[in-house]
């Protein structure tokens, strides 16, 4: 069936053609080493780092650490400051504000052909979003690792592997980067990658934030390590003060770090929500938004809204344990719960930043592979809204015996359950959309469905956890600790995967291999609920978190525990094969639209132009108009090519 | 496919899906209660464990209907609407697809039912139990009769318990880097490293800190309060069994967090009584030198104002941190 590809006249008119480049050639445009990249930031930085911490220690010199061992809070943190300036500095993020700053007119971003792009600060949203696929990979893998001591160390409750302050240490970079790491996971690379092109724009509303949001998120990456030298810090990622005022100046690398993250997190939920709300196309009305952008514009708000508590909070430590400062110390009128208060009021709401883009994904997916429009559309999209609006009411619940405001427990036991209801509606446009279809099993809907059996299993618990007499029992034990694995790595982490099976064709023109997909899923998916399950019942019978001795009945259950986490941490290598295998060893083309699917991301030329769309498209409907016999085209893209329109079996790609 | 034939078609596969659903949910809760509910945690040492047990079990019961409902649906959908599957049926496009009045509004009012009531269900027990043996704060209000007058005597030296009297015994709990020491203000203030209390009766433990936070857990009698420096933080429970409990620091508190565990013992009333008076006796000249019975303590950390918890390990000054430098307790 074909469909007149006739373009109504004024959207004619609207179709943009790409800005001039400026005439001025600016530094970074220089050829090789002049210009700047990876290397000039990297040199930068660590100049910066020098530098501050000189600096830090001519004006403090008098409040050292421990005597004679130079080390001193306000050093690092000038260090930090420093080097994170240097490092934009060498990557070019500062060149347009600071010229703009003396009236200049700035010059026009590099616009870098090949490989080397991808080691700039380039505007180029699909550059970023390959960047950041590779960000969040590392910040993975070095998370991954530490897991495996953790585990390592678990094995045996008396025998160690390391001593308890080397333990902790591990414990709080893990816990660290990979909260840090899930805030992005998958805003960073697949929200900056196709919210453009899902909603019919040709780029981000702020290219340049957009660069800096990935490029601060690395300087955290190297934040949160600076903190190794100094021995870590003992808090775990939740920095509770006094503990935190007590630490050594490696404390300072988790307050700046989560700062500078932070800053990250506020540019890029900014940008994102900007690109939402203004750069939508002709047609792309609210209620033909795809459900993945729903869900990154409920996300972004929240890291908008919610980031700046941690920025305040972080910079307060910094105070207490630079200036002398009594945010804190409650001997000095301070108190330790404004810490717990603060955090929380930015922690919950991050919990659903790392929970809404799985939805979004697999809500997004769910479809394609079931060849059955989405169930419930404005359901998933006010469920998504709910969360987010009630997840700034729910922080105490991390507190219920902390001792603070005990009489409001009640409240917040309430609002706490009541967000399961908005939460369940995930469950209802998952079973709905299922409900007679025609389920294709490739990667993504595996783990897409995956994500159903482990998040059930995690908001379930999350009910158990709301409840303050049980709460008594579990609260700081190996079933929080389960109950967050399963939201965050049985949810977000499957999502993430679930995507980049998904969108990798898309994105890099190659198809990941299949066989090796059906066994990193069945390896991730089994030994995941291996590793995490036997941990409710660790908690269950007494074993509180982030400890490295435990009762001897426990080592049990702690070693089945271990063994499947090395197993997990294995399956995560198959994973790393296959993109290395499927991205080039064996590169096998990509089909245009491999998963035949109606979305507006797919209906663009592969490799995606520069400018994404050709012309303009003017949308028709939703994206979701599968088995429907007569629907119209998803959109019209101006180019004379007649549109894809959706096949009535959907058996046979269109 | 004419309607009244896809009208029975769903009528079939939510009937059997049903039919699956309620067999399971019943076997699993008649499994569940019969086999694991007597032994789930916390277990019957005190009548806060026995309550917050109850509602352990009752979440239970209700989880495994909802885990079980969901798994069937996904297990059927995934066995009978497979593409691989032959004979599958054309999946339905528009509007019947597109969402069902009837089935969305009977999801959010059936989850909105269960939500409220169970939070309706943990606010009673939460006020029934005297706050389920979780910090309530320095001032609580939800409490067992003749707390507050144990409490407001327990600062002055007049206070007293005796066995048979059914007085609130009130224990002061002080955690610091990395142990706790109980104080029991109804026998002088005397400070022992050891925690034991009398059966049957009502104890009202006050939580406090010298240094960070830590959270005093008392797993088989289902306390948990945070210890907060500067702060007191009340939490009720009242002994039911005699026997041995253990402690443990669930608040990460520095590098020996792992390490800061002990082990408690509910003895008999008569037998506390004996324990507590010869070791009022023993340690009255260590008691001397304490710091007068208060809720909080502030720690100093030079050790030159008195008021001082000398932890016996070697804690060298420094004005800024004092991170690392303390030994393990021993
Ligand atoms: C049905 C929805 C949920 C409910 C009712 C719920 C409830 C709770 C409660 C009451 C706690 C506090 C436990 C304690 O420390 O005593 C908690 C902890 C936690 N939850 Fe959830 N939760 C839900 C969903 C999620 C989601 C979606 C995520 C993340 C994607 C998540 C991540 C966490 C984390 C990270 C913690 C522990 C933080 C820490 O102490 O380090 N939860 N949850
Ligand atoms: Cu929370
Ligand atoms: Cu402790």
């Amino acid at each position: 069936m074909t469909i007149s590809a006739e373009r109504p006249t004024e959207v004619a008119a609207s179709s943009v053609t790409p800005p001039v480049q400026s005439g001025r050639v600016g530094w970074t445009q220089r050829p090789g080493w002049m210009s700047q990249h990876l290397g000039t930031a990297i040199v930068l930085g660590i100049v910066g780092y020098l530098f501050g911490h000189w600096l830090g220690h001519e004006i403090t010199g008098d409040y050292a650490y421990i005597q004679n061992s130079g080390q001193n809070s306000s050093a690092n943190f000038f260090a930090l400051l420093f080097g994170v300036v240097g490092w934009l500095l060498g990557i070019g993020a500062l060149n347009y504000p600071v010229a703009k700053l003396f009236g200049r007119e700035p010059n026009q971003e590099p616009t870098v052909e090949g490989w080397s792009k991808y080691f700039r600060y380039t505007l180029d949203h699909k550059v970023v979003g390959l960047q950041y696929v590779v960000g969040v990979l590392l910040f993975m893998f070095t998370g991954g690792l530490l897991a495996m001591a953790i585990r390592a160390e678990l094995l045996n409750p008396t025998t160690h592997l390391f001593g308890p302050g080397t333990y902790i240490e591990i414990v709080s970079e893990h816990g660290t980067i990979m909260m840090m790491m899930a805030t992005s996971i998958i805003v960073g690379p697949l929200g900056n990658y196709f919210v453009p092109l899902m909603i019919g724009s040709r780029k981000m509303a702020f290219p340049r934030i957009e660069a800096f949001s990935f490029w601060i998120f690395v300087a955290g990456y190297a934040v949160i390590f600076s903190a190794l030298p100094y021995g870590g810090f003992p808090t775990g990622w939740t920095g509770y003060a006094p503990l935190q005022t007590q630490a050594g100046p490696g404390m300072i690398s988790y307050l700046f770090g989560f700062a500078v993250i932070g800053m990250g997190m506020m540019a890029a939920g900014f940008n994102i929500a900007v690109t939402i709300i203004n750069n939508r196309a002709p047609g792309m009305t609210w209620s033909r938004v795809p459900i993945f952008v729903w869900s990154i514009l409920a996300t972004a708000a929240l890291l908008t809204l919610a980031t700046p508590t941690l920025f305040a909070a972080g910079l307060f430590g910094i105070l207490d344990k630079t200036a002398q400062t009594a945010f804190y110390v409650s001997e000095h009128g301070g108190s330790s719960y404004l810490w717990e208060n603060l955090f929380w009021f930015f922690g919950h709401p991050e919990v659903y930043i790392m929970a809404l883009p799985g939805f979004g994904i697999v809500a997004e997916i769910l479809p394609v592979f079931t060849r059955k429009p989405l169930f419930a559309y404005k359901v998933a999209a006010s469920g998504m809204i709910g969360v987010a609006l009630l997840s700034f009411f729910v922080w105490q619940h991390h507190l219920f015996q902390s001792g603070i405001n005990p009489d409001m427990r009640p409240l917040f036991m309430l609002t706490t359950e009541l967000i399961s209801i908005p939460t369940g509606f995930i469950f209802l446009v998952g079973m709905g959309t299922l409900y007679r279809a025609k389920i294709r099993f490739e990667i993504p809907m595996l783990f897409a469905m995956a994500l159903f059996f482990n998040f059930l299993i995690g908001g379930v618990t999350g009910v158990f956890l709301s409840d303050v007499p049980v709460n008594v029992t579990v609260h700081g034990g190996f079933f929080v600790l389960s109950h967050f694995h399963y939201t965050i790595m049985g949810g977000l982490l499957f999502a993430f995967m679930a995507g980049l099976y998904y969108w990798l064709p898309k994105m890099t023109g190659r198809m990941m291999n299949k066989k090796l997909g059906l066994w990193h899923f069945w390896t991730m998916f089994i030994f995941f609920n291996l590793t995490f399950f036997p941990m409710f019942i660790i908690g269950l019978l007494g074993q509180p978190r982030r400890v490295f001795t435990y009762a001897k009945n426990l080592q049990g259950l702690n070693d089945f525990s271990s063994i499947s986490a090395f197993l997990l941490g294995l399956s995560f290598l198959l994973f790393f094969a296959n993109l290395m295998y499927s991205m080039y060893i064996k590169p096998v083309k990509a089909p245009a639209n491999p998963w035949d699917s109606l979305g507006l991301e797919w209906q663009t030329a592969s490799p995606i132009p520069e400018y994404n769309f050709e012309r303009i498209p003017v949308v028709m409907t939703d994206p979701y108009h599968y088995s429907e016999v007569g629907a119209p085209p998803v959109a019209d893209m101006g180019t004379g090519a007649p549109p894809v329109v959706s096949t009535t079996s959907g058996s046979s790609p269109a | 496919m004419s309607t009244e034939n896809s009208m029975k078609k769903e009528t079939h596969h939510l009937r059997r899906m049903a039919t699956i659903w309620v067999i399971l949910s019943v076997a699993a809760d008649l499994l569940f209660m019969f086999w694991v509910a007597p032994h789930v945690p916390p277990g019957t040492m005190t009548d806060t464990a026995r309550a917050n047990q109850f509602d352990f079990n009752v979440l239970f019961l209700m989880a495994f209907p909802v885990l079980i409902g969901v798994w069937v649906y996904m297990g059927y959908a995934i066995v009978n609407w497979s593409a691989k599957r032959a004979g599958v049926p054309e999946p339905v496009g528009g509007p019947a697809a597109r969402g069902n009045l009837k089935a969305q509004v009977s999801w959010i009012v059936v989850t909105s039912i269960v939500v409220l009531f169970l939070a309706g269900f943990g606010t009673v027990a939460l006020i029934n139990g005297n706050g389920s043996g979780g910090g309530e704060g320095p001032n609580p209000v939800w409490m067992p009769a003749g707390s507050a007058k144990a409490e407001t005597a327990a600062l002055t030296s007049s206070a007293s318990w005796t066995p048979g009297s059914n007085q609130v015994l009130v224990v002061q709990v002080i955690g610091q880097q990395w142990k706790f020491t109980y104080r029991y203000p109804q026998f002088g203030g005397f400070e022992s490293p050891q925690l034991i209390l009398p059966n049957n009766t009502e104890i009202a433990f006050n939580v406090t800190s010298l240094d960070v936070i830590h959270s005093f857990w008392a797993y088989q009698l289902s306390v948990k309060a945070d210890a907060n420096p500067q702060q007191n933080n009340v939490a009720y429970t009242k002994t039911a069994q005699l026997g041995n409990f253990t402690v443990r620091c669930s608040e990460l508190c520095g590098i020996w967090h792992g390490s800061m565990y002990n082990y408690g013992k509910v003895v008999s009333q008569s037998n506390f009584q004996n324990w507590a008076t010869t070791t009022e006796a023993a340690n009255a000249a260590n008691t001397k030198n304490l710091p007068p019975f208060a809720w909080t303590y502030v720690p100093d950390a030079n050790g030159a104002a008195g008021g001082y918890y000398i932890d016996g390990n070697v804690t060298p000054y420094s004005q800024v941190e004092t991170y690392g430098a303390k030994q393990p307790a021993s």
